[in-house]
């Protein structure tokens, strides 16, 4: 399916990145927008409002950030494309309802700006701490389909690939942007609607009375059922099966859990999105995502110039975390280097992949800015040393 | 591969930040290079310290803040004394004549200044001294082509005020034109 | 052996249970304790949807957590269970993009009022379109019987086991001054009243609200040393006043005093949608679409 024309501002703007997800949001078809003020997101809040009226969205402001999660997880359901967009303690309120959206198999998009941590932290400037709250913020066993775009251009189109996976894997994914993205303006090139391609919900053609919300709990996506059409269908955040009743023992706590697991490992080769540069003949490859992943650039220009061999990989998609890549470049290279704004955290699943195959470095950063590029350099020349 | 990194400080409500989207708009919407503007600001709206910074480059800017001024736009006092230590050898100041003392900062440094206030209440609306100061540094610093800035300002700014705006725009570019070629001419 | 099958296969006169067209028969039996008010308000919703003659695969059912949680599980109707005390905001996204449906949220006093309470007040300040029922027994039951936001001054709980000394909850004045349209009190006792309202309320456009005071024999009564459920309905049908049009401020819950109830407000006033197509239209003109929902695209 091609975006709708009305939809799409086609053509070449100066736009931050928050006002840039926003229309990746607008061009991906979404209709439903409900979000609390919170800095530095809010200007995706403010454009969609704007911009909603004439093309037939609704946009609410609710009166905190659970309503806002849940609200987003009722607009899917009665057929809209929703999505909602927060910051660091909105995040924290998500995460209840973000898990009851993992559970009832419900597509949606949610935009975490982040800012430095924890508690109220640093409103105004970057940060890259949530990354293990997405990861493991609402309670139980799940896994979850995260992305980070590092400039105002990929805010807008990694938006709409969101909306493209929540769809196709019928669930929530998250953006994690931060403020350094979210409040850079650059040139942002919006193309015409017949070049943005987009997932289309999938319905049940099974009758009223014979359809189930689910079809197996085997890792596969089940199409949708409609409200409204005479389904009846019943779904809950308990444990339940695949009638969407609730189950109350271990094998049906067993079967749902590994289907949600699944859904995601089962795709992760499809899911995961990784931009690797110069990893042949190798000796040190250095991971980032988001902004990081472009503050990195000219630090590893620099390690090249000198002749070391640095290798990149920037992640588009943190979670699912490409833990086969990782496990196959451990036994390749001498060492591994993240480059994360917080003190470690996608770092530990890296240094667990690379289980000691290969030296692991973190370039660590309490937030507040981006990294010194020279940091990573020195980084880089002594992990090749 | 030629980078340019400008800072543009003053108080919230001067429009910092919209001439800091203007001449980062002019550069990649309306001049094929790429820019990338970043802003900070306190907590208040207006009348607290407000800072933009626009990075132009010919190639991607990788690096997104500036790390040594080659422009320091000053139109506060405030903002000036903040910055006024993280210059380029060779930058350029560019500042309000009539609200920042400016010093002397080494051989490299030229200093540019204009009462682009007092120019903006002449054409009517004090408002437009941000206008003003971007007309001004087009001509000083030669940065952009003018045609892209004045492009960039008439695509910027709120529909209905396009005329006083370029009107500030030409006031700030001719008044930096002549101290130019003044300049030159007593050099 | 023979004689057996054509035993079983003798005709048996197949009689239907008078709501197997709204219960979930296939999740019956219920989890409630027997003279639990829940189930007898369930019934007063199916004599409201029947009495309406509404086409019911365009009626949603949402519940939040506890005993009246599980209401949504056992209707035949798109029913969503969600999580504790979100089911109003839920409720407000699904009538969003379905303002074609009848959304009613069916749920107990601590999910709505306490953990959902800032939910509840914003809905009805907005007066989105949907019906909230709410049954208040005083106590958080499926937990154990914990205080409540509800819960009488003096009343007895799992954690007020001296007695509570909060000030409680006055529902209808709280429904009332957050901005709902209509607002009515029964208790469970009032079966075919309460299924009036019911109806009454889900006809009203705008945010309705329907308290049920209903006994929690398991655990209110007990704690409470007030007997059965039985002995409360007893105590319901002395004690029940019935005073349309009370003002809400007068209208407080003692402990095991007088229980005043009725139809306390019906007034009319734009819902949300009608709020948002009026104030678009109004910067936009023509250019403004008004909006009515649908599935898919709009």
């Amino acid at each position: 399916m091609k975006a709708d024309p009305q939809n799409v501002l086609v053509g070449a703007h100066y736009l931050d990145g928050n006002h840039a997800c926003g229309e990746g949001g607008i061009a991906a078809g979404c209709k439903f927008f409900a979000g609390y003020p919170i800095t530095p997101s809010t200007e995706i809040a403010e454009r969609v409002s704007r911009r909603f009226p004439l093309i037939g969205g609704v946009f609410v402001q609710m009166e905190d950030e659970l309503a806002s999660m849940n609200a987003i997880l009722g607009a899917s359901w009665g057929g809209k494309k929703s999505m909602t967009c927060t910051s660091g303690p909105g995040f924290s309120l998500m995460m209840e309802n973000f898990g009851l959206g993992l559970m009832l198999e419900t597509p949606c998009v949610l935009v975490n700006v982040q800012r430095g941590g924890p508690s109220t932290g640093l409103p105004t400037l970057p940060g890259q701490a949530d990354m293990m709250q997405a990861r493991w913020g609402s309670h139980g066993d799940y896994e979850v389909i995260a992305l980070a775009p590092d400039s105002p251009q990929e805010s807008f189109e990694l938006t709409i690939h969101a909306f493209n996976l929540s769809e196709k894997y019928r669930m929530p994914v998250l953006i994690m942007t931060d403020e350094c993205v979210g409040h850079m303006t650059e040139k942002v090139v919006i193309p015409p609607p017949e070049e943005i391609e987009l997932v289309e919900r999938k319905y049940s053609d099974v009758p009223p009375g014979e359809a189930w919300p689910y079809m197996e709990f085997d890792g596969e996506v089940s199409p949708m059922l409609p409200v409204g059409e005479g389904h009846k269908f019943h779904i809950t955040g308990l444990t339940h099966d695949i009638r969407g009743y609730p189950v109350i023992n271990s094998e049906a706590q067993h079967l749902n859990t590994r289907h949600l697991i699944d859904k995601v490992k089962k795709h992760a080769d499809d899911i995961i999105w990784l931009e690797e540069k110069d990893i042949d003949g190798a000796d040190v490859v250095v991971m980032a995502y988001g902004i990081s992943s472009r503050v990195m650039q000219p630090a590893i220009a620099k390690a090249k110039k000198e002749g070391i061999k640095v290798g990149q990989i920037k992640m588009v998609t943190v979670w699912p975390f490409p833990e086969k890549r990782v496990k196959e470049l451990a036994e390749k290279v001498k060492a591994m280097i993240m480059v994360e704004m917080n003190w470690g955290q996608v770092y530990l699943e890296m240094e667990r992949c690379i289980a000691g195959k290969c030296e692991a470095h973190l370039i660590g950063h309490g937030g507040g800015t981006v990294h010194n590029p020279e940091d990573i350099y020195n980084t880089i020349k002594e992990a090749v040393k | 591969m030629a980078v340019t990194e400008i800072r543009i400080t003053g108080f919230g409500g001067q429009g910092v930040i919209l001439s800091g989207y203007i001449i980062g708009k002019a550069a990649s919407i309306f001049n094929e290079q790429h820019a990338t503007l970043t802003q900070s600001f306190g907590p208040e709206a207006r009348g607290s310290a407000c800072s933009a910074q626009v990075i132009v480059s010919d190639d991607r800017v990788l690096y997104p803040y500036v790390t040594k001024a080659d422009i320091l736009v000053a139109m506060s006092k405030d903002g000036y004394m903040t910055h006024k230590n993280n210059l380029a050898k060779d930058g350029i100041v560019v500042y309000e004549k009539d609200l920042v003392p400016v010093e002397e900062h080494g051989a490299g440094v030229k200093n540019y200044g204009i009462p682009a206030t007092r120019f903006a209440e002449e054409l009517g609306r004090k408002i437009v001294l941000n206008i003003v100061m971007v007309g001004f540094l087009g001509a000083v610093s030669g940065l952009l082509p003018e045609k892209a800035l004045r492009k960039a300002v008439e695509t910027s700014v709120p529909s209905g005020t396009e005329e006083l705006n370029l009107q500030a725009f030409d006031k700030g570019y001719q008044y930096g034109k002549q101290l130019v070629e003044t300049a030159e001419v007593t050099a | 052996m023979s004689k057996k099958v054509a035993l079983n296969k003798a005709p048996v006169e197949e009689k239907q249970h008078p709501m197997e067209k709204i219960l979930r028969m296939d999740r019956i039996p219920h989890i409630w304790c027997s003279t639990c008010g829940i189930g007898t308000t369930v019934t007063a919703l199916a004599m409201a949807l029947d009495q309406l003659g509404l086409d019911l695969n365009k009626v949603a059912i949402l519940s939040g957590i506890g005993c009246t949680g599980r209401v949504a599980g056992y209707l035949k109707l798109d029913s969503f269970h969600t999580t504790h005390g979100r089911s109003i905001p839920f409720a407000f996204g699904l009538h969003i993009a379905r303002p074609d449906m009848k959304v009613i949220v069916f749920s107990g006093d601590g999910d709505l009022i306490s953990i959902g309470g800032n939910h509840f007040i914003h809905t009805a300040r907005r007066n989105a379109d949907m019906t909230v029922i709410c049954v208040n027994n005083f106590i958080y039951a499926m937990t154990g019987g914990q205080v409540a936001p509800t819960t009488p001054t003096t009343a007895r709980s799992a954690t007020s086991p001296y007695g509570c000394y909060e000030h409680p909850f006055n529902l209808p004045l709280l429904a009332a001054s957050s901005g709902a349209v209509y607002v009515a009190r029964w208790t469970a006792l009032h079966i075919r009243r309460l299924a009036n309202s019911i109806k009454e309320a889900i006809a009203k456009p705008g945010f309705s609200f329907v308290e049920v005071v209903a006994p929690c024999s398991t655990l209110y009564a007990r704690l409470n040393k007030l007997g059965t459920g039985l002995d409360l309905m007893k105590f319901y049908h002395d004690n029940s006043v019935i005073k349309h049009g009370a003002d809400p401020k007068e209208i407080d819950i003692d402990y095991q005093s007088q229980i005043i109830v009725g139809k306390f407000v019906d007034i009319d006033k734009p819902p949300y949608i009608e709020c948002f197509n009026a104030g678009n239209k109004r910067v936009f003109g023509d250019k403004f679409k008004p909006y009515g929902g649908g599935n898919g695209s709009n």
